[in-house]
Parts: structure tokens; sequence; C-alpha cells
């Protein structure tokens, strides 16, 4: 405390050193350099993760009621599968290609790609409801979403050309309903306690469930059963048109989120803290509801409601990298997409040749992380 | 506009030409109204009622005054997080309402009572944030918001005035009461702000603690003109450390002053509705306020 500065400028449109001391701004800022996110820490930790999500990414390939060993993946991915001698090898190698490029390759990418956008949005939820609990479908958020969705379908976009864009369109719809109830409760008092903020997940999920209930029945028995499992949370191998929509799509919203980084970390502190230190942040909530909701509506709408990526990526990341958005949020939603994909991935061959949807084992594999969280971690959620 | 007039309306208005050879005002707050939204349309009181006061560049000013009386809601006011129904206010002659948020916060550093946090930043990251609104911005938005090495000089510069610089691997979650209130006073100096607003900068804090914050802020006052606000319960330390002091009751100023014409026994009992006795402080002679017992004014 006794040696005081003399570089803290009060000076009308101070922001620059004063003192013409601005030479030692070079040579300080050493003890704070070290604690924090660095160009390079960022690079090696996103790149070793993206490497992790391609090694699995090849797991998941090679694995199936069928399995493919990794030379054909390699070959067959690198377009020089030899065609064979004979006509049998010729069909084999057909087979291989058809089950790898039809069948698991656009499955693999499209659960990396809902993994990754749920795991963001939970980091973005999180951040926004100042809440580590946070997630699309504890919030009920993917339920209204999934409402949204199954009204669409019941009003019969479903089987129109028109399915791919009006579904999740009634998806974003439903999920932006479901998020402005969630954050006005939220935002009612300075800070809703996280217990309370999760009733408000368990009463809108009940309202919204009912209503799906009620939609699912009266609709004719062979719908009904596939929604069924879409509720549950399965990925199915989509077309490549269908890929590439949503491919692009969420890549857009995905990056249009990850803009918001920065913010994200002033967001974190508190809405009044975050005004203080010169954040819109009506704007700022404005851009990320919609973003959030658009990508929540189009996953549940072309995956249903896989459950707990959003809260338990989030959370492990953030123990394991810290809380710096800049890098958790990107980390999430490779560790996210790595995930989803190996999950789906069990649930293709646990009990193969019939597939469980996936959302029972995100489920199952969350379910027990949020227990221990509301019951070990509290000193972290008060 | 027909304010020019009021510098010269006196004590109860607290000119900011009173004792300052600095003519500049760094807040004027004219007929402050405010209250609460709510839905209970019958609750018309006023949280604050026709406040209007001055404070003048390079002044320590308290703001005291019973629980309810409004500090925190002008307090918030002054970095409008909140804004007047009625009146309006003005940071160094312009007017607070026309201001951008991020402008206002590169003159205006606010460190909040509740510096709870939720999620594990380090403690230079939480610092770097005082960079926040400084960053340099491009038609793209803010960009990643990597910190420039003046930014880094800056932080740790307001880390080392508030002695945090051995706790910056440190993540916030895990400091105790006062490294946080310490690590939350070093974001706002980050922000090299003109004017420093704090509420309660010494609720949590142990005795060290808190003759600590209060000489760093008077510091900072001497030697570069920060001009500091802050709220605070305890009288002493707002006599002691404060130029002048605002004492507030139900929303209106009932004194401005001197600490020696603020913390008089008679206006405190009857604010307070308790008894006090005021004696001299016995190093620096301010006043000083002791509570005598549990007698309660009119009960006997």
């Amino acid at each position: 405390m006794k040696n005081m500065p003399v570089t803290l400028s009060t000076s009308p449109g101070s922001g620059q050193l004063s003192d013409g001391q601005g030479g030692v701004a070079s040579s300080q800022g050493g003890a704070v350099q070290g604690a924090i996110l660095t160009r390079s820490r960022l690079t090696t930790i996103l790149g070793l993760l993206s490497l992790t999500a391609l090694v699995v990414s090849l797991m998941c390939l090679h694995f199936g009621a069928e399995s493919i060993a990794y030379g054909d993946i390699v070959r067959v991915l690198a377009g020089t599968m030899a065609v064979g001698q004979n006509h049998e090898e010729s069909s084999l190698a057909d087979i291989t290609r058809t089950i790898l490029f039809q069948i698991r390759l656009p499955r693999v990418v499209l659960g990396f790609l809902v993994g990754c956008s749920l795991a963001s949005v939970g980091v973005v939820l999180q951040a926004l409801l100042r809440n580590p609990l946070a997630d699309p479908y504890v919030l009920g958020v993917s339920s209204g979403a999934a409402l949204g969705a199954a009204v669409g379908v019941w009003c019969g976009v479903g089987t129109t050309f028109l399915a791919e864009v009006a579904l999740p369109a009634c998806g974003f719809a439903g999920g932006i309903l479901a998020l402005v109830i969630v954050y006005r409760m939220a935002n009612s008092y300075d800070r809703l306690p996280i217990h309370s903020l999760l009733l408000t997940g368990v009463i809108l999920n009940a309202i919204f469930s009912a209503l799906i209930m009620f939609i699912t029945s009266i609709l004719d028995p062979n719908r009904s059963y596939g929604m069924m499992a879409w509720l549950m949370g399965t990925l199915t191998s989509p077309t490549y048109s269908g890929l590439v929509g949503v491919l692009v799509y969420l890549s857009i919203s995905l990056l249009l989120l990850f803009r918001q980084m920065p913010v994200l970390n002033i967001l974190a502190l508190g809405e009044d803290a975050a005004r203080s230190l010169g954040v819109d942040t009506e704007q700022a909530k404005r851009s990320i509801f919609v973003l959030t909701a658009l990508i929540t509506g189009a996953v549940v709408s072309v995956s249903g409601m896989i459950g707990f990526i959003g809260m338990v990526i989030p959370h492990a990341v953030r123990l394991a990298i810290g809380a710096d958005h800049r890098l958790l949020l990107p980390a999430s939603a490779l560790v996210g997409g790595t995930f989803l994909m190996a999950a789906d991935t069990m649930a293709r061959t646990v009990i193969a040749p019939t597939e469980i949807p996936v959302g029972i084992i995100t489920a199952l594999a969350g379910g027990p992380f949020f227990v221990y969280l509301l019951l070990w971690r509290k000193d972290r959620l008060a | 506009m027909s304010r020019v007039n009021e510098n010269h309306v006196g004590e109860g208005e607290g000119s900011c030409t009173a004792n300052l050879s600095k003519p500049r005002c760094a807040y004027r707050a004219h007929s402050l109204r405010f209250r609460y939204q709510s839905n209970d349309s019958t609750n018309t009181k006023w949280a604050l009622d026709g406040l209007s006061f001055q404070v003048a560049e390079g002044e320590v000013l308290g703001i005291v005054g019973p629980n309810g009386s409004g500090k925190t809601s002008l307090l918030k006011m002054l970095a409008r997080l909140t804004s007047p129904q009625q009146g309006g206010i003005d940071l160094f002659e312009r007017d607070l309402a026309g201001m951008a948020q991020e402008e206002i916060a590169r003159v205006v550093g606010l460190v909040q009572q509740d510096t709870q946090q939720l999620f594990p930043f380090r403690v230079a990251e939480t610092v770097l944030m005082g960079r926040f609104p400084h960053r340099p911005r491009s038609r793209w938005g803010s960009g990643f918001g990597w910190e420039r090495a003046e930014d880094l000089a800056i932080a740790e510069e307001a880390m080392r005035t508030m002695d945090v610089v051995h706790l910056a691997h440190r993540a916030v979650t895990d400091l105790s009461g006062g490294e946080r209130q310490r690590t939350m006073i070093a974001r706002a100096l980050a922000q090299m702000p003109k004017v420093l607003l704090l509420d309660e900068p010494t609720a949590f804090l142990d005795l060290q603690h808190q003759v600590e914050i209060g000489s760093v802020l008077r510091r900072l006052n001497d030697r570069h003109g920060l001009t500091v606000i802050l709220v605070s319960h305890d009288l002493n330390l707002v006599s002691q450390y404060c130029d002048r002091i605002v004492l507030l009751a139900e929303g209106q100023v009932v004194r401005l002053g001197s600490p020696e014409e603020v913390i008089e026994p008679v206006v405190l009992e009857q604010i307070y509705r308790c008894r006090v006795l005021v004696d001299q402080h016995p190093v620096s002679g301010v006043p000083r306020v002791t509570l005598p017992g549990q007698t309660t004014i009119g009960t006997n």
C-alpha cells in the first residue's frame, strides 16, 4: 500500500497513462499478463480440443452395427477407395461407402453441431442469468421450442415443403416465449435465487410438456410414435440438403453469438455492474436472447429435447479452464459437440441394432452431475 | 439555463465554488424525484423527493442517512443505473441522460455493495474488465477484446494501489470479503474514472482494511484530484474522510455541509431516533459519534 502509483490519471479525457510515464506501460503489466488469457493459451487449448473432436469423430464413424476399419474410413473419406478386382469386393466397398456417407457421416456431423449449439447456449444463458445451473432444457426453453415445433407439426407444416424452415421458426417462437418468461422471473428481483429460477423452469417444463402430450395424444398413432421418439431427443441421419441447411443456419447463429464473447464476460458480473462498465445491457440482452432462441429452436426441431449438455459441459469446462468467455464459449462448443457425437454413438451401439434416444444417455450422464452440484457444491451456488 | 444562478444558492445546495479554486462541478443534481415502479398504484411515496445538490470536482462527499432514506438509489442514479422520473443530473456540465452508457463508464467508476461473485474469474481478469469502456472500437464491433499493453499496465497499477497484485491468479469466488472489496475498487480504478462512487465500501471489512480503504481513497483524492462519493452507515468513517456530508432522510436532503455542520447531536437524534453523543476525535479533531445505549427518544 506504500508505493502509490503516480500513473493513475484523472485528467480530462484520461484513458492514457499520464505523467510522462507512457514508456513504463510496456514494461509493466507482468503480474497481470501471467494470470489472464493469452493468444498461445487460447490456440493451444482450442487446437487440442479440435484434435480430440476429430479423433472422436473417426471413432464414431468406426463403431456401429457394422464396424468399419479405420483404414477404410480414411480411404473412403479421401476418395481413394480402391475399386476391387472382383465384383464381390467392389460391392463391399459400395456398402461401406453408403454406410459412411449416407448414414454415419451426416449423423456424426449433425451430432457435433447440435452438441456445439447446446453447450454454447448453456454458456450464454449461465452468464446472462448469472446462474451456473442454467441450461435450455432445465429452464424450459427447449420444451418451449418443442411445443412450438409440435404445434407446427399439428398444423401440418411438418409434411409440407416448408418443414425445414417452418419447424425451426415455430421452435424459435416457443423458445423465445419461454426465455422471456424465465428472464422476467429472474429479473423481477435483483437476482432470483438459483433454486427459484430452477423452479420456474420446472413449472414451465410441466406446462409445456402437458401441452405437448395433448398434441401427441390427438395425433394419429403413427405420427405420435415418431413425435415421442423425437421428444426424447433423437439424432437421425439427415439428408444432405437438410444437413447443409442446418449447418449454415447454426454456423451463422453461432458466429453471431460468439461475437458477444467479450460482452458476456461483463454481463456475467450482473446487470448493474455491466452497465456501470459501459455495456448497453438492454441491447446486449435482446440480441443474445434472440440468437439463443433461434439456435435452440433449430436444434430442438432437428433433434428434440436433448438435455443437460448445456449445463454439464460449460460447468465442467469452466472448472478446468476458467471463466473467461473468450475461451470458455468456443471450448465448451467443441467439448459439447464431441460429447454428443460420442453419446450418440453409444445410443446407436449399446443394444444394436436397436437404437435408443440419445437424450436418455445425456440425461443419465447429466442428471447425476446436476444432483452433485445441488448437493455438494452449494457453496458455489449460493 | 437558469440553473447558473443556483451556484449561489448557498449552504443548503452546496455550491461548487464554496471552498475550492476550481469552479468545475463534477455533479449537479437538481430537483431529483424518483420512485420505484410498482404495480400497487396507491404507493406514491417518492424514494427521492426533490433532491438538489452539487459536488465539486476533487471533493470527497459522504452520503449518510437511515435505512430507506434513498442513499443507494441516489448513488445508482449518479451512475445512471436508474434514472430519475423528474429533475436531472449534470456530469461535468453535461446532461447525464444524454450520454452513452460507455461515455459515463469512462468518467464514473462504481463499486457496489454486493460484490459477491458467481463465476471464478481471476482477480487479474476482473480488474482488467475495468478497461472495457476504453477498449478500441472498430466498425465491426469490439472484436475479440484482446487487452493492450497499456490496459495491462493500468490494471496492474490499480491492483498495486489496492494491494491485490499478489492475488492476481486467485479466483474472485475464493477471496475473503476484504480482498474482494479491494479487487472491486481496483476494477473501478482501472476505468481511470474522474469520479469514484462507492456503496458501503467498508461494510464487510475488518478494522485494518477499513482504515486502509479510507486512506487509499483520501490519497487518490489528494494526489490525483479524484472525486469520491461514498454511501455509508458509518458516520465516523464519513466524518473522518469526507470533505462534506449529505444527510438524507425520507428522500430529502436534511443537511449538507462539512462534518462539523452535519454531525450534530440534535440533527442525528431527530433523524435516527436514538440518543447519540458527539465529541471530538482525539487525533483528527473531527466530530465523533458514540451510541450511549438503547434509550429511544420519546419512550421515557
